[in-house]
């Protein structure tokens, strides 16, 4: 009775893990179906953009969800590039996106650098000032800027389009967060070896920031690159067109033939495409710089 | 090279708090000084008042000839090296040290002579392309030293530049530091809470609580002459045991009275003889008890509780019918909480007499054992005497 009792325990063990692996391995199913079906919610439309882009006019109307382009052509990117001012609304975009990355970048971790580390009267009343603009909707602020762009003689020029958006509240405040993590000793042991406020900001601290720089640099380009609100309210004429204005007047339907849905998506596949690439290639940058600075 | 003179320095805080009060003392030219004290006692105020890293509030501060109360840090001529190395973690081994150079306009070529020669100096001549994060603790630590020697400053500034190694390379670390010292000959001011790196250390050892300088001595005579009970407590591992007494006249001579034992005082200590009546608190470092022997002189007994065998020797702690100081000079200056913890349990008396736990430093052949009652003999010239309400040491 015993031995029986005994051999039984460790095979009841057994099973009762058995089916334990089982049900583990079915909660992994499930949630992986789950996933999956997520991310083909979020990916079909782009995919689906990026097919049409190579069908034709009759073919995207008739069959508008179909993965397999019949027959597959390259004329709506021609067209594009024919047709419309596409080079010139990539030019206008280039010139925008890159001054204000850049300088966006310089700016905010100058803003964030001061309000992190230098002490002034007003600090405090700066900076909440700057978390309460994070507060408004940017909608909100369209017709004011709109008016001081006039007033100030900026409308319809590249100055209008780009100096408006040169330093944002979100970077200043996340250079702000990031400076202040960033060990106060090393700034101090700068300052000892003869570095004026500005050297220790350019020298040492900016390079341990990289890896916030990163983050402004691709939501600064994305936030441009994207932008169209502003430069429908900075700007008239065709000349100044971005890619948004540009891609927006094709999607709204001004040029009166049909739908034209590979012509359109395929300007949206090719203005994805920079920022696409830029996530990339900076996703892998983003990294901890700081490292061996200081014992933790 | 040159001396640093504080002159009255006091550091009050916004908030009122008072980090140094009233300092004054005086770093020879060359010398090595040790800054040491609990937590909080203002060790590493006034080391980064003297780097200009902190605002003077009243006094003087002098290097060389020159006042540099309003001076900024880099105008001072001196070189920190930080608790946690403060490297610049972008920069190779060569550009950290290098930095200060490239900051003075030195010429690239001169600069980098002195970089190779401040690389032999501190052993990292093959590492001067590595980044911090390429090198170990005592590495980076290393850089950091380099980073100071480099520039030929006229004082180094250490704050705790050893408190993140481990205790081998600590003890390594430590040797290093003063062999570099002894060689550059910089005036140095260096600040620690480890009592045995400030003796082996320091060539004078200022010893602060509370903002506020207690002694400031060579290390033998921190230890010899501690000029109150938190000096007494503070120096020394293990702590002098603190014990209260009564002073008695007994013929021509003094005896102290230990609970049930009777100690009789040298003759040399006439001032003693004041606080005849009076208790006071009598201090013995531990090796200045041992086994008593047939016919020795002073005598305590006691209930050994303990033994550590530490290879060369063995501490053995004793219970005594006596009465323990637990003044706040005491319990502040042991280094070791598990002392203070120690102390304090006995506070509660058995039997209605007060037991107080002492440590005796006794040969490793001894053979006590716990829960044996000992006669411990007091070296009678190496007693320490304080006043019970002051706290300060009775004077010969």
């Amino acid at each position: 009775m015993s031995s029986a009792t005994a051999a039984g325990r460790p095979s009841t063990a057994l099973r009762s893990e058995a089916s334990a692996a089982r049900r583990r391995r079915v909660g992994k199913l499930v949630s992986y179906g789950v996933l999956a079906a997520i991310a083909i919610i979020y990916v079909f439309p782009f995919v689906i953009a990026v097919v049409t882009s190579f069908k034709t006019d009759p073919d995207a109307t008739q069959n508008p969800l179909s993965l397999a382009p019949s027959p597959a052509t390259t004329g709506a990117f021609r067209q594009l590039y024919q047709d419309q001012d596409f080079l010139l609304w990539l030019k206008n975009s280039a010139i925008v996106t890159l001054s204000v990355t850049f300088l966006r970048v310089f700016l905010d971790s100058l803003a964030g650098y001061a309000l992190a580390r230098l002490r002034f009267r007003g600090r405090g009343a700066a900076f909440a000032t700057i978390v309460a603009v994070m507060a408004v909707p940017g909608v909100v602020l369209l017709i004011p800027k709109f008016l001081m762009i006039r007033q100030l003689g900026m409308y319809d020029t590249y100055y209008g389009m780009i100096i408006p958006l040169l330093v944002d509240a979100a970077g200043v405040f996340i250079m702000k967060n990031f400076f202040e993590s960033i060990p106060i000793s090393v700034e101090e042991s700068a300052r000892i070896d003869g570095a004026s406020i500005f050297r220790i900001y350019w020298s040492i601290v900016l390079p341990m920031a990289r890896p916030a720089l990163v983050t402004i640099f691709i939501l600064s380009f994305q936030g441009s690159w994207n932008e169209l609100a502003h430069f429908i309210i900075s700007a008239q004429s065709s000349g100044l067109n971005t890619l948004t204005k540009g891609v927006a007047q094709l999607a709204s339907g001004q040029l009166g033939v049909g739908n034209r849905y590979p012509l359109k998506l395929a300007a949206s596949v090719l203005m994805t495409i920079p920022v696409a690439v830029l996530f990339f290639v900076f996703q892998r940058r983003i990294m901890n710089v700081s490292s061996g600075a200081v014992k933790e | 090279m040159a001396a640093i003179t504080f002159d009255h320095v006091s550091k009050t805080y916004g908030d009122g708090f008072r980090a140094v009060a009233d300092l004054d003392l005086e770093v020879h030219d060359g010398e090595f000084v040790v800054f040491v004290g609990p937590s909080g006692c203002g060790k590493t105020t006034a080391l980064r008042m003297i780097a200009g890293l902190e605002e003077i509030s009243e006094g003087e501060i002098r290097i060389g000839e020159r006042v540099v109360n309003n001076l900024p840090p880099r105008d001072r001529d001196v070189a920190m090296v930080f608790q946690n190395y403060a490297l610049y973690p972008h920069m190779t081994v060569a550009e950290n040290i290098g930095f200060a150079l490239r900051m003075r306009k030195v010429p690239k070529a001169e600069a980098r002579k002195r970089i190779e020669d401040t690389a032999r100096i501190i052993g990292l001549a093959d590492h001067l392309d590595r980044k911090p994060r390429q090198l170990s603790g005592g590495q980076r630590q290393r850089v950091a030293m380099g980073r100071a020697i480099v520039r030929e400053p006229r004082v180094f500034l250490m704050d705790e530049p050893l408190s993140n190694l481990d205790a081998k390379l600590r003890v390594q670390m430590r040797a290093e530091i003063s062999r570099i010292q002894r060689r550059l000959r910089v005036t140095t001011v260096y600040v620690t809470h480890d009592q045995v790196e400030a003796m082996t250390m320091g060539d004078r050892v200022a010893v602060l609580r509370r903002g506020v300088l207690q002694q400031f001595d060579a290390p033998q005579r921190l230890y010899e002459r501690p000029a109150n009970l938190f000096v007494a407590s503070f120096i020394g591992s293990p702590a002098m045991n603190v014990l209260e007494a009564t002073i008695e006249r007994n013929g021509d001579g003094l005896v102290g009275r230990i609970g049930a034992d009777t100690l009789r005082l040298p003759d040399a200590r006439p001032a003693l003889a004041g606080y005849a009546g009076r208790k006071i608190a009598l201090g013995i470092r531990p090796e200045g008890l041992d086994e008593a022997a047939a016919g020795s002189g002073g005598r305590l007994r006691g209930v050994v509780r303990a033994v550590e065998a530490l290879g060369p020797e063995q501490l053995a702690h004793v219970e005594l019918e006596a009465a323990p100081v637990l003044a706040e000079d005491v319990l502040e200056g042991l280094v070791d909480l598990e002392e203070a913890r120690d102390l304090a349990e006995l506070r509660t008396e058995r039997d209605g007499s007060p037991r107080a736990l002492v440590v005796a430093r006794l040969d490793a052949s001894s053979a006590v054992r716990p829960e044996q009652t000992v006669e411990l003999s007091v070296d009678l010239g190496r007693l320490h005497f304080f006043d019970l309400e002051t706290g300060a040491s009775i004077g010969e």
